[in-house]
């Protein structure tokens, strides 16, 4: 409506602003309808609820050992997923992007599974796999004696899977578009092939490298399905935050849940605001 | 002169650990999984994993799960191209909050969004009593599935279609506009064509999600065997009774339903690729 | 200091891209390599650079076998044709790059390294924008890092592949001049890598004409304008039309075009002729023969005419004539390549007309 008047208000500044193309008052209508009801709404439910409590109850949900132990559990184990699924990815996007064999299109197909795995069904495949007696966990548990599944690394394992294609799929365009010239630049100039990968390849994939870590590491921190089977879920042990508010709820605790969630929320806001910002003082040098 | 080394030749031993880790990598986290879903599957021989399907709970979930898909996904596609037509073909104020809402339930934990639609027409929700009073099930039901899977599947159609009709610019649809087209038939012989593989691919994904999806449904669901309950969520009963054969049968045909999606998106690429090629 | 390059062949799979590629180049000498796409000049100057083996052949630099050399060991400076800047270091990084990826016991102190990058960016006349990002200085000033980038690892040899290119028409001439300018000032050996014929002329001391992965003529500019090589080297060079004439005992004959008979000294049988504007003169003649369709003004305010003969569309000289008005065509001069690749001079046959 004041778009309208807007664009009818006569005057000298005016600048024509016509659309060509029919159809904005639709869908702009369909899609305000859509995202009101389906994200905005709910989203305020979950903003709104939890102060029901008041903010000393609030403060006493949250303060909870066990709450405090499944946010710590939940942040800690996603970034340490992120953080090493960085080389990994890079390992992959480098395998798919620059390496010339056979099997590099299977490879690139693969690096999708975990997008196409239904949680459930990565969650009880890994448990299966990390398991004591897994074709991974045995020879783990008989070589160093280290235990995965039903401890905090099994959910850390969980986590690596659902974040693993997020840093390659990132990264992999900006590598695939990065000029062979820069590098053979670098040579004339007299780097050696390691000071070439160091100041020249490396920092150009810097920035795709930390959206990849944010966006593996917002997967990560509310991962349900596939954690919970491998988890163990051992209360202050190996009890993930999401797992917690299902347990608030079966109590019919919904503030107490909805505490949690919106404390999740803001916390991995947070963290995320603080990555864009370090990206855009990355990205200030680049395009 | 044959021992030329390009300038931008890694040595032998960056290769090979690259190539190393990236196999090892494939090999144990994308590889092993999928094996150890069908091994378990067929365990006990085909024949067990198809009596533990055909069990009358196991086919309810399977019916429960496609009516969730085919309820869910019409929303997403006609809400998704509605959004990605506004938002590339037009300028307005506030569309960057727009595109950053629509991307935010990718970065919400499923749990929560299914949290969030118990807030509102949960027992104790604020909806709960005018509904109850009224005799309307949502949570715990099938509105409150197709709700929450709605929620989780809603970036995927926007988002695989958006970037493609920015990349494509609005000339072609001026062009149309100029020739006397009207809105409709712009979108339908002008815009859908050139996204038609995009739109494809991004459906593929929305329907394996919402088929898939675990975590918002287990919290609105009720787990009520045979009423409530979807593949994912039937999966999880089986394993926690400890019918693991049952559980990984289940397992292996949403494993395949995640393949195919797969080996699909692969295709689309291509012929996407194709058609952008050919456009160029 | 010299560069000599003895009987290079480069195989790309079956094709060679470069087929016996010789070429020498003295110390303070600026040689540009001047063909069509595909014809081998970029892969030559890659080989220089070390970016590229060699099938066969030798490079030498200042009396030493580059062979087996890789790039980052030979000091030569290289100008990309798109620069190739580091999109993530700023301009003062970029320039200083070659000096901090030294050895360390040959890596200059920072102190000493700052103050080089300064005296290049003075250079190229680019003081102040040391803090600034490739994407946020223009395509001119892009190159001008480029090129201080090159120069600070002190080269013996400046390769410059196509740096024209990106630049927009009025940049060009300017840049051009300055690049020369600062090879005369430097005292270096310097390649250049063009398919702009014009550009060749104006920068190079010599320049070696290359098809098909050979060369087929070095020499200086005014040479290769006077006596071309071959047939492909005065098509390629000078602006000049080809036309097909037919000899027979010792006279061209241009039908069914309306240009009068030459005599050229080549045997009977098909042949090439290269006419500049300058070798054809229009004369108000008898209607018919030929029309002028077009009169303007060169870049000395003399007239240049397009004449229609036939179907064909040539340029020409000529005095008083207007646009439609019919002429007569003379041939004044011209190159003329037969069969073999023989070459010969055309001269007028007035007297036999006269006769």
């Amino acid at each position: 409506m004041s778009g309208a008047t807007l664009m009818a208000a006569p005057g000298p500044a005016r600048r024509a602003k016509v659309a060509a193309i029919p159809g904005f008052g639709l869908t702009f209508g369909i899609t305000l309808a859509w995202l009101g009801t389906i994200v905005v709404i709910p989203l305020a439910a979950l903003a709104l609820r939890p102060w029901e409590l008041g903010l000393f109850g609030l403060i006493d949900s949250l303060s909870d050992a066990r709450v405090l132990a499944s946010l710590r559990l939940s942040f800690g184990a996603a970034l340490l997923a992120a953080l090493v699924d960085l080389p990994l990815g890079l390992a992959l996007a480098w395998a798919v992007v620059r390496m010339n064999w056979p099997g590099r299109r299977l490879l690139d197909a693969l690096v999708d599974m975990p997008f196409a795995l239904p949680t459930a069904v990565a969650g009880i495949a890994l448990t299966a796999l990390f398991a004591p007696n897994g074709w991974v966990g045995a020879p783990l548990a008989q070589l160093f004696g280290w235990s995965v599944a039903f401890t905090p690394a099994g959910v850390a394992v969980a986590l690596m899977f659902v974040g693993l294609p997020f840093i390659v799929r990132t990264v992999e365009p900006v590598m695939r578009d990065l000029a062979k010239d820069a590098e053979e630049a670098a040579a004339t100039l007299g780097a050696t092939r390691s000071q070439t990968l160091r100041r020249v390849v490396l920092p150009a994939l810097a920035p795709a490298l930390l959206t990849g870590f944010g966006l593996a590491f917002a997967r990560a921190v509310g991962e349900y399905g596939s954690v919970i089977f491998i988890a163990g879920n051992m209360p202050m042990v190996s009890e993930i935050a999401p797992l917690l508010i299902v347990i608030r709820l079966e109590q019919f605790d919904f503030a107490g849940a909805a505490a949690v969630g919106l404390a999740m929320l803001s916390l991995s806001f947070g963290i995320l605001l603080l990555l864009n910002l370090a990206q855009r003082r990355l990205r200030r040098s680049r395009r | 002169m044959s021992q030329f080394r390009p300038a931008t030749a890694d040595p032998a031993w960056l290769r090979l650990s690259v190539a190393g880790v990236a196999l090892l990598t494939a090999l144990v986290l994308l590889v092993l999984p999928l094996a150890a879903v069908f091994t378990e599957a067929l365990r006990r021989g085909l024949p067990a994993a198809w009596a533990a399907i055909a069990e009358p709970d196991t086919l309810a979930a399977i019916r429960l799960t496609l009516l969730v898909a085919v309820l869910t996904v019409p929303v997403n596609l006609v809400g998704g191209l509605a959004a990605a037509w506004c938002i590339t073909k037009f300028d307005f104020p506030g569309k960057r909050v727009l595109v950053t809402l629509i991307e935010l339930p990718f970065s919400v934990s499923p749990v929560i969004s299914g949290l969030t639609f118990v807030l509102i027409f949960g027992a104790h929700g604020w909806l709960g009593e005018w509904l109850q009073a009224r005799d309307i099930q949502v949570i715990f039901a099938l509105p409150g599935l197709v709700l929450a899977t709605i929620f989780v599947t809603f970036p995927f159609v926007a988002r695989t279609v958006m970037p493609l009709m920015q990349e494509q610019g609005r000339e072609e649809e001026e062009a149309a506009a100029t020739l006397g087209a009207g809105g409709l038939s712009t979108f339908l012989r002008v815009t859908l064509p050139n996204v038609k593989w995009a739109l494809l691919a991004g459906v593929l994904l929305c329907n394996a999600r919402a088929m898939g999806e675990f975590g918002a449904v287990s919290v609105v669901s009720g787990h009520v065997r045979g009423e409530t309950n979807t593949m994912p969520l039937h999966v999880e009963i089986l394993y926690n009774e400890y019918q693991f054969s049952g559980a990984f049968a289940v397992a292996a045909l949403l494993a395949l339903l995640g393949l195919v999606t797969l080996g699909a998106k692969v295709v689309l690429e291509r012929l996407a690729g194709r058609q952008a090629g050919g456009a160029a | 200091m010299t560069v000599e390059v003895q009987g290079i062949v480069r195989r790309f799979g079956g094709m060679a891209a470069l087929d016996g590629v010789s070429l020498e180049v003295a110390a303070g000498e600026f040689v540009a390599l001047l063909g069509p796409s595909g014809s081998g000049k970029t892969t030559l100057l890659r080989v220089l650079a070390g970016l590229e083996g060699s099938d066969a052949g030798r490079v030498r630099i200042a009396g030493r076998d580059m062979t087996g050399v890789p790039a980052r060991e030979r000091r030569i400076g290289v100008v990309f044709q798109h620069y190739a800047l580091f999109r993530h270091m700023t301009v003062f990084d970029n320039i200083a790059f070659g000096l901090s990826v030294r050895p360390r016991r040959e890596r200059p102190t920072r102190a000493e390294t700052a103050r080089r990058v300064r005296e290049l960016l003075e250079l190229v006349q680019i003081p102040d924008l040391e803090n600034r990002y490739p994407h946020q200085i223009s395509g001119g000033q892009r190159q001008r890092v480029a090129l201080a980038r090159a120069l600070a690892i002190e080269p013996r040899l400046l390769l410059l592949d196509e740096p024209f290119g990106a630049l927009d028409a009025l940049v060009r001439r300017d840049v051009r001049r300055w690049v020369r300018d600062l090879h005369d000032r430097l005292g270096l050996a310097t390649i250049l890598v063009t398919h702009d014929q014009e550009e060749a002329m104006e920068m190079a001391d010599r320049i070696a004409v290359m098809e098909r992965g050979r060369i087929v003529q070095c020499d200086t500019p005014t040479a290769l304008l006077r006596d071309p090589a071959t047939a492909f080297v005065a098509g390629f060079v000078g602006g000049a039309t080809r036309l097909t004439c037919n000899v027979r005992s010792g006279v061209a004959h241009f039908d069914p075009l309306p240009l009068p008979p030459v005599r050229v000294s080549l045997p009977d049988g098909e042949a090439q002729a290269f006419l500049r504007p300058s070798d054809i003169l229009a004369r108000r003649g008898a209607s018919g023969a030929a029309t002028v369709r077009l009169v303007r003004e060169d870049a000395h305010g003399r007239p240049a005419l397009v004449v229609a003969a036939g179907d064909t569309l040539l340029d020409a000289t000529g005095e008083f004539l207007g646009r439609g008005d019919a002429c007569r065509l003379t041939l004044r001069s011209g190159v003329v390549f037969g069969a073999g690749g023989a070459r010969a001079e055309l001269a007028p046959l007035q007297a036999a007309v006269a006769g």
